[in-house]
């Protein structure tokens, strides 16, 4: 009964059309959903994989993930929820993949990684699952304010040779189609996925960058303080949608 | 915003009404005058661009290969029209079927090399402008959708489409 009164408080304090929000699983055909929902689909052995790495010692330190952090069922559960967060060493925004990064580098000693590389996919999918179906929370550290303004701006903006911003096709033309392809709200719920069209798991970073690309404009560069700010409007504007895993797209 | 740009057309004097105003023997300099201040974006490009932008005339055939690539053209992905041998157009754009019989020749042209200055909120990409671009990719700058050749086929082309099914 509260928790009902509750819920209903939270989706009248939603913005404007927060209501008939989808996401691309929403939109996705029903045998799609099927492979989305089958907890054998191709996704399944990169958790496998995240999973064994977890508590695999690393770099110099020979320190496993599981050394500092214990069971990720307990210590990361809500974590991919709320990334985008702050970082003080760095006093800047860092998403999921680069705190991965930064623990590999500063508490593994095992140097720089590539945003890419499938053992950081791994264990992001790994991660990211312990917040399977919690509503995106974001950060309401203030710090991040600028940094997510800055993110509205350029979803906003119109961008490369086609002229078009993010918002012109995911907030004005959603549901509509682009040749085949439906386009979606364009919300950061399934992340890390396998998208049928890469036949691997990709991030976020990865599916913008083709976005960007579509419209011959210029990728923001991995891990750079633009592709951020971007992420973290889009989590906002995603607030209340639920993480999913193991996301399927096609 | 597609309503909008919808209402604007709607607005504009009949087609035929245009072709004939078209026709009142505008003198070459007043002509290309008109037409170089239709391309600095000063003239609020109601008229459209009346001069073809080179002296070859548009090619149709070469035109319908353009619009019917996906790649190339582009046009497809928000469009549909006449088009039986593309498997799947976008719904993005209005139906190009007929659209040589309700938009006049310098309104067709106008609408390829800048959408803009018809409809300065227009999700269809600039063809055959550069202007006011950002971020564009380090392969595609400094260089056009189409050329102005190109545009001159992809006209001549449209102004074929007067049938009104597919
Ligand atoms: C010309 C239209 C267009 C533009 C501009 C565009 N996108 Fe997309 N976007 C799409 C389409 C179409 C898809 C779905 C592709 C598919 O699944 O086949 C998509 C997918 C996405 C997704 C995946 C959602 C999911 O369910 O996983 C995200 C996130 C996204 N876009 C963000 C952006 C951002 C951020 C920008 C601007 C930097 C942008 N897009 C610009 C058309 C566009
Ligand atoms: C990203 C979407 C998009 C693409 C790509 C696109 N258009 Fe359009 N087009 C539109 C929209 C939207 C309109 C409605 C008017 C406006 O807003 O400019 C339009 C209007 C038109 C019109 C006027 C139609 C009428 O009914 O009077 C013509 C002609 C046209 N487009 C031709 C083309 C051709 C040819 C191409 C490719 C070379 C093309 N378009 C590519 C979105 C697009």
């Amino acid at each position: 009964m509260i928790r009902a009164a509750v819920l209903a408080g939270i989706v009248l304090a939603l913005p404007a059309g927060a209501q008939d929000r989808r996401t691309g699983y929403d939109d996705m055909s029903p045998a799609l959903q099927a492979m989305q929902d089958d907890p054998m689909n191709p996704a399944a052995f990169w958790l496998i994989d995240g999973e064994a790495l977890w508590s695999e010692p690393a770099g110099t330190r020979g320190q496993s993930c599981a050394d500092c952090h214990d069971a990720a069922e307990d210590s990361m559960a809500g974590v991919a929820a709320r990334y985008p967060a702050w970082d003080e060493e760095q006093a800047a925004p860092v998403d999921l993949n680069g705190r991965i990064a930064l623990c590999r580098d500063r508490h593994q000693g095992a140097g720089p990684q590539d945003r890419a590389d499938p053992d950081i996919l791994a264990l992001l999918a790994y991660v990211t699952h312990q917040s399977r179906g919690m509503p995106l929370t974001p950060d309401p550290d203030p710090r991040l304010d600028p940094a997510r303004a800055r993110g509205e701006t350029l979803f906003t903006t119109r961008m490369g040779q086609l002229n078009l911003s993010c918002a012109q096709c995911h907030d004005d033309n959603s549901g509509g189609h682009l040749a085949a392809a439906l386009i979606p709200q364009g919300h950061p719920t399934g992340y890390p996925q396998y998208r049928l069209e890469w036949e691997t798991l990709g991030t976020l970073e990865r599916r913008i960058r083709g976005c960007l690309t579509g419209v011959r404009a210029e990728p923001f560069a991995p891990g750079s303080a633009d592709f951020i700010a971007l992420a973290l409007y889009l989590q906002s504007r995603a607030a209340g949608l639920q993480v999913e895993t193991l996301p399927i797209r096609p | 915003m597609r309503g909008r740009g919808m209402r604007r057309r709607c607005a504009k004097p009949l087609a035929a009404e245009k072709r004939r105003r078209g026709k009142v023997g505008l003198n070459p300099t007043l002509r290309a005058t008109l037409a170089v201040l239709a391309l600095s974006g000063t003239a609020a490009g109601a008229d459209g661009l009346a001069t073809p932008l080179t002296a070859t005339p548009g090619d149709p055939a070469r035109g319908a290969q353009i619009v019917t690539d996906p790649q190339h053209g582009l046009c497809t992905l928000c469009h549909a029209g006449p088009f039986p041998q593309v498997a799947f157009t976008g719904t993005l754009g209005p139906d190009l079927t007929g659209v040589g019989a309700r938009r006049t020749l310098a309104d067709l042209r106008q609408q390829i090399v800048d959408s803009r200055r018809a409809n300065p909120d227009t999700i269809m990409p600039p063809y055959h402008s550069t202007e006011g671009l950002n971020r564009v990719g380090e392969r595609w700058q400094g260089t056009t959708l189409m050329t102005a050749q190109e545009v001159e086929d992809v006209v001549a082309y449209l102004a074929t489409l007067t049938g009104d099914t597919p």
